[in-house]
């Protein structure tokens, strides 16, 4: 443990080498709070000027709120600005939140929305570098080095988490496979093949990975595989202990949204004990959903995040409904970044079936536009411990669908699953059920059933 | 000419269909013939039975979802060929069969075959023209 050491040329103060990991930058990541908190409220000052300047949507919430850009003179002054929600980012669909035109936005990425819209999301070259930047502490403090083989298997495409992770490795110096999703089978072929040390994709995915080598005669525990990056989904303890246990690697959490930049948002040291907030550059705190107010320190509530140096999308105190604790005690690692807790759970309804963001608003929408179902569903989210996430949607049909042939049954099915799967991205079963089946309750109904075995 | 048949959905769930045989038992409703066509998720019953219009209505009331549909029964001599010779004589017209089942009756000399068609007025008359006979809806309900 401890001592300085040199694991990375472009740093500016040497590395801190920290059991097997290393800080990738130890000026930012284990800065004093003094200093940090310094840092963070003039950069706060920066940012609620600019967002204030070049959003016009901004523009208008501070005036409404009667917030002026320098009433907020530091950290103390951040609960006096409005939140902003997915909300906001749906009434300016597509581009209307981006501070820069679009010459200088370099990349678009996409998550489902709450009533089918999207969510895009906007990133400058100095937001690109960032993400590679913050992505870099993610892999660096799991101890992946230049001469690493890191094997990415998150999604590639509109989804953040593949591109994300890749740039990163790829700044760091390691060797990246972008083998992206899905292929298992190839998957460990290639990990056998070209000696991955690092993987990263869903917690429930290297589980996958882990049984099929197995049943394919191989076992990844004597693969040069040594850490693996487990993120997009909520996960536990135990998955932890299996994942570690069947493939020999240590697991560690990692955390990101699209909105505030995708992956790399916070991340996990080998202490494993909560994730390390690139809080230099997101700005967390912690609210009481219901009210807004900032919860007691170490309290549970919904995580809130303030971009600091975004250039493309700067976000004010953005709503994540991501409900988790921030603690503030010193880590052993050395990194002065507080640490957020596993995300337990949701302030809202949105579900995250295999690292794909599900509201069972937009399935709602589908049925309503197909004739022959009534819009009364059920989402029924199963995972038999160790497998991925399987979504099943019950469907109502209408009593004049009702057709004595199957084939006609089997049909509106197929239909219900097409019109679903290409809005949201995922496989899914569709069930038919009969009219008036599912269960009406007063106020909210309830839609989702989620008995996933997270091991928890 | 053509035979009210009762359809049923299904739900796979235990003790379902239990449940559509006692609503039509306590309105002293018979079934003369029956099937079900299954999925994984669930079954479609189809039922043809001694008062189609009461059996209808017990079933909506009791919360089942029900259609009625329209069938042709077939009355086929009760010994080997007595079915392909029908279904030969639709096939050769192109006439496509989209479900069929059979049941006997007490004298036990035929068989009933049920035909779901879409084209019934043309398959009545090819296998009239055939020498079958074709059962009427009073005729079935009363076996």
């Amino acid at each position: 443990m401890g001592g300085f050491r040199p694991c990375h040329t472009a740093c500016r103060v040497g590395v801190l080498i920290v059991a097997e990991g290393c800080v990738w930058d130890a000026a930012a990541e284990c800065m004093p709070r003094d200093d940090l908190r310094r840092l963070q409220g003039e950069r706060l000052r920066n940012v609620v000027r600019y967002a204030y300047d070049q959003v016009p949507a901004y523009r208008a919430k501070l005036d409404g709120a009667g917030v002026a850009p320098d009433a907020i003179k530091s950290l103390e002054d951040l609960s006096k600005l409005p939140f902003t929600t997915k909300d906001d980012l749906r009434e300016n669909y597509p581009f209307g939140m981006f501070a820069v035109p679009l010459e200088q936005v370099v990349r678009l990425h996409a998550s489902s929305g709450t009533t089918g819209k999207q969510t895009v999301v906007g990133y400058t070259r100095g937001d690109l570098d960032l993400w590679a930047e913050v992505i870099a502490r993610t892999l660096s403090a799991g101890g992946v080095q230049a001469r690493d083989i890191v094997q990415n298997s998150y999604g590639y495409g509109l989804f953040t988490g593949g591109l994300g992770l890749h740039y990163g490795a790829e700044k760091i110096g390691a060797s990246v496979i972008p083998t992206s999703g899905g292929q298992t089978k190839r998957q460990i072929q290639i990990m056998q093949d070209f000696g991955t040390t690092a993987l990263c994709c869903t917690p429930s995915y290297a589980l996958v990975i882990a049984e099929a080598a197995r049943e394919l005669g191989a076992d990844v525990r004597h693969l040069p595989l040594r850490v693996g990056f487990f993120g997009a989904e909520p996960w536990s303890e135990r998955m932890r202990v299996d994942i570690e246990s069947q493939m020999g690697v240590d697991a560690l959490d990692i955390y990101g949204l699209s909105e505030v930049i995708g992956p790399g948002v916070s991340y996990e040291c080998l202490e494993k004990a909560g994730l390390h907030v690139c809080e230099d550059h997101f700005y967390p705190e912690v609210v009481d959903p219901e009210t807004g107010r900032p919860v007691a320190p170490g309290e549970c509530g919904e995580l809130v995040f303030t971009t600091l140096t975004k250039q493309a999308l700067p976000l004010l105190r953005y709503r994540t409904r991501d409900l988790t604790t921030l603690d503030e005690s010193p880590c052993p690692c050395g990194r002065t970044l507080r640490r957020m807790d596993h995300v337990t759970g949701r302030s809202d309804d949105m579900l995250i079936i295999r690292g794909v963001n599900v509201f069972p608003s937009q399935i709602e929408a589908v049925l309503l536009g197909i004739e022959g179902t009534s819009p009364h569903y059920l989402l029924v989210v199963d995972r038999e411990y160790g497998r991925l996430d399987e979504l099943e949607v019950w469907v109502e049909m209408s009593p004049e669908t009702f057709s004595d042939e199957v084939k006609r049954l089997e049909a509106l099915e197929q239909k219900v699953r097409a019109e679903i799967e290409s809005v949201l991205g995922l496989t899914v079963r569709v069930k038919l059920v009969e009219p008036k089946s599912i269960p009406r309750s007063e106020g909210k109904a309830k839609r989702v059933m989620d008995g996933r075995d997270l091991g928890r | 000419m053509r035979v009210s048949q009762i359809s049923v959905f299904l739900e796979n769930k235990s003790g379902r269909l239990a449940e559509v045989t006692r609503t039509l038992a306590d309105r002293g409703i018979n079934i003369r013939a029956l099937c079900v066509a299954e999925t994984i998720d669930y079954g479609v019953l189809r039922l043809i039975v001694s008062d189609p219009e009461a059996a209808r209505r017990a079933l909506s009331d009791g919360g089942f979802t029900v259609t009625e549909t329209q069938v042709l029964v077939l009355e086929i001599p009760d010994r080997p060929g007595g079915l392909a010779t029908a279904i030969e004589r639709l096939a050769e017209k192109g006439i496509n069969i989209e479900y069929i089942y059979a049941f006997v009756t007490k004298s036990g000399e035929n068989a009933n075959v049920v035909f779901r068609l879409e084209q019934m007025e043309e398959a009545a008359r090819i296998l009239a023209g055939e020498g079958f006979r074709i059962l009427a809806g009073d005729e079935v309900y009363r076996l």
